[in-house]
């Protein structure tokens, strides 16, 4: 019920702000874009990809994926805390477990909202070309599973950024470096060849890239769900210990 | 309603609430009074569960303020200073927002938004964005909200900070209306705000709790207790050793006026030497225009208790 509150005030606060309204402009624009894209580069010559699996491997698709995070996530904590309603909200009878999810999950349905409408991309493009074989609903639902997960991931380090600071510039600039660092080192494991294995092998499983080509295919590992859950719990436990952490400080 | 068992808050090397203790009974209106940072919101942030104490106890009712937070939350209505508000809601979704988040459901919560915007006012401000309001609907607003859920138990810091003289005297209306049915434990530095709304003043200084009584018996009881005014003609007495004499006056301050002088006389405490000094004044044949009892106040009370040097 008080989850339901925070939850649903969370929701809300991004479109009372406005950052929804600017995000999902550009958001869409640059997604539209790539699907757009897509489509073009796979008419042009006899391909075996599909129009699904080029659509969540492109650059294009990348960069507006990795520069949402920051935006979304940036306020969270970091307004409340500059703004002083940290004090309401911490004296009203809450526990900081319910806030730190409240938030967590309110950012996760703002970014849902943000897919959801890419959906209908997939709809159109079959009903117009009345062709099966562009698309798959396999590769839909691993690619858009993978999304959700790293959508997932990527807000509990965002959440975890806002939490330190009351600044939401520094908070956007953490978390954004922060997830850059993680995606890259996924990237950087591929040219490594001569380092340890076991090394190799860990920075595998922050491969982004990796992961999402593979559930993109519409093959789901069980690996990196397992994955990408217990790090979004690792940075939420973060996130709830740097929350306390701010009533011993001055 | 709250008792406080030898609270102690340090931050970082410095004591801001030095091992106070103290208790709040159900149905009193309490004035905690003191300097800028003698540790009023400090002490109020610990009982409302926003800060941790360092070491003692407090309790809300029954409830640890520390072990049994969250119960302890839900029977206070707590608005800080400066009163933070979502400056992008409106004022009814702000205290329907809040109101659910305490607890209040339903039909309930429907009719408490509207009582307690009934109470503070803010009907004719209702759908407008906070962000908007002037400081004196804010911080009507942040006292809408602190009492929404019906607590037992307000703590209100600085409530009528910022106000101008008219909403100062209705939020003083208002909190002498809500302490019928609550228990009120209010901050301030405004002394005639004390005299007038509150049962009993806690005076607060360094951390340290200086005295805590009615005002009336602070005055009462202050060391000098007021004074004396005297406006005589005394020929070739200069007057203050003359008055220095008389049993019970402590200080004697002479300013001349012409052949008049202007005598301030400061006395023990339920000493009234007025009797002693026309006595004096027909001896030595002095001339007097003046003579006057002056009462002590609540803010002779607070310049002794929290003056720097007083020992």
């Amino acid at each position: 019920m008080k989850f339901l509150t925070l939850w649903n005030r969370e929701v809300a606060s991004f479109f009372q702000s406005s950052i929804a309204y600017v995000v999902m402009f550009f958001f869409l624009i640059a997604v539209g874009w790539n699907f757009q894209m897509v489509v073009t580069l796979i008419n042009m010559q006899p391909t075996e990809i599909t129009v699904s699996q080029g659509f969540f491997g492109t650059i294009f698709f990348w960069l507006p994926f990795l520069l949402i995070f920051p935006l979304i996530t940036m306020r969270l904590f970091s307004e409340e805390f500059k703004m002083g309603t940290i004090e309401t909200l911490m004296t009203a009878p809450i526990s900081d477990w319910q806030v730190v999810l409240s938030k967590f999950f309110g950012a996760l349905t703002f970014y849902i909202m943000l897919w959801l409408p890419t959906l209908i991309y997939f709809v159109v493009f079959r009903w117009i070309t009345k062709s099966d074989a562009a698309y798959s609903p396999g590769s839909l639902i691993g690619g858009y599973s993978m999304i959700l997960l790293l959508g997932m991931f990527y807000i509990a380090v965002g959440c975890f950024a806002s939490v330190l600071t009351n600044n939401q510039i520094i908070a956007a600039v953490v978390s954004c470096v922060t997830i850059l660092l993680l995606f890259f080192a996924g990237i950087a494991g591929g040219f490594a060849l001569d380092v340890n294995q076991n090394l190799r092998n860990l920075v595998d499983y922050f491969s982004a890239i990796d992961h999402m080509t593979t559930f993109a295919r519409g093959i789901i590992d069980s690996r990196p769900i397992v994955f990408y859950l217990s790090m979004t719990v690792l940075f939420l436990t973060l996130t709830h210990h740097f929350f306390q952490r701010r009533k011993w400080k001055s | 309603m709250i008792k406080v068992e030898n609270l102690t808050k340090k931050y970082a090397g410095r004591t801001a609430v030095d091992n106070i203790s103290f208790e709040v009974g159900k149905g009193e209106i309490v004035g905690f009074l003191g300097p800028n940072g003698a540790g009023k919101s400090t002490t109020m942030k610990i009982l409302a569960s926003y800060l941790p104490a360092t070491s003692g106890t407090a309790w809300i009712g029954e409830h640890n303020v520390f072990s049994d937070s969250i119960k302890a939350r839900s029977h206070i209505g707590y608005m800080p200073e400066n009163v933070p508000l979502y400056t992008d809601m409106r004022v009814n979704e702000y205290l329907r927002y809040r109101g659910s988040l305490k607890g209040v459901g339903g039909r309930r919560l429907k009719e408490r938004v509207a009582e307690v915007k009934e109470l503070t006012n803010l009907n004719d401000v209702e759908n407008r964005i906070i962000g908007a309001l002037s400081k004196g609907y804010r911080q009507r607003v942040g006292l809408a909200e602190a009492m929404i859920h019906e607590p037992d138990l307000l703590i209100l810091d600085e409530p009528t900070i910022g106000l101008d003289p008219n909403q100062i005297r209705q939020v003083r209306e208002l909190i002498r209306n809500l302490g019928k049915q609550h228990t009120i434990l209010l901050s301030t530095h405004i002394l005639s705000e004390v005299e007038m709304t509150c049962s009993r003043v806690i005076i607060i200084n360094k951390g340290k709790i200086e005295a805590s009584d009615t005002p009336e018996n602070l005055v009462a009881h202050m060391r000098t207790a007021g004074g004396v005014k005297l406006e005589a003609k005394t020929g070739s007495d200069d007057g203050v050793s003359q008055l220095k004499a008389i049993p019970g006056v402590k200080e004697v301050v002479v300013e001349p006026d012409g052949d008049w002088k202007t005598f301030q006389l400061r006395l023990e405490a339920h000493a009234d030497a007025r009797e002693a000094i026309f006595g004096l004044a027909v001896d030595r044949r002095w001339t007097i225009r003046e003579l006057a009892r002056q009462k002590g106040t609540l803010e002779d009370v607070f310049v002794e208790l929290t003056h720097s040097d007083h020992a």
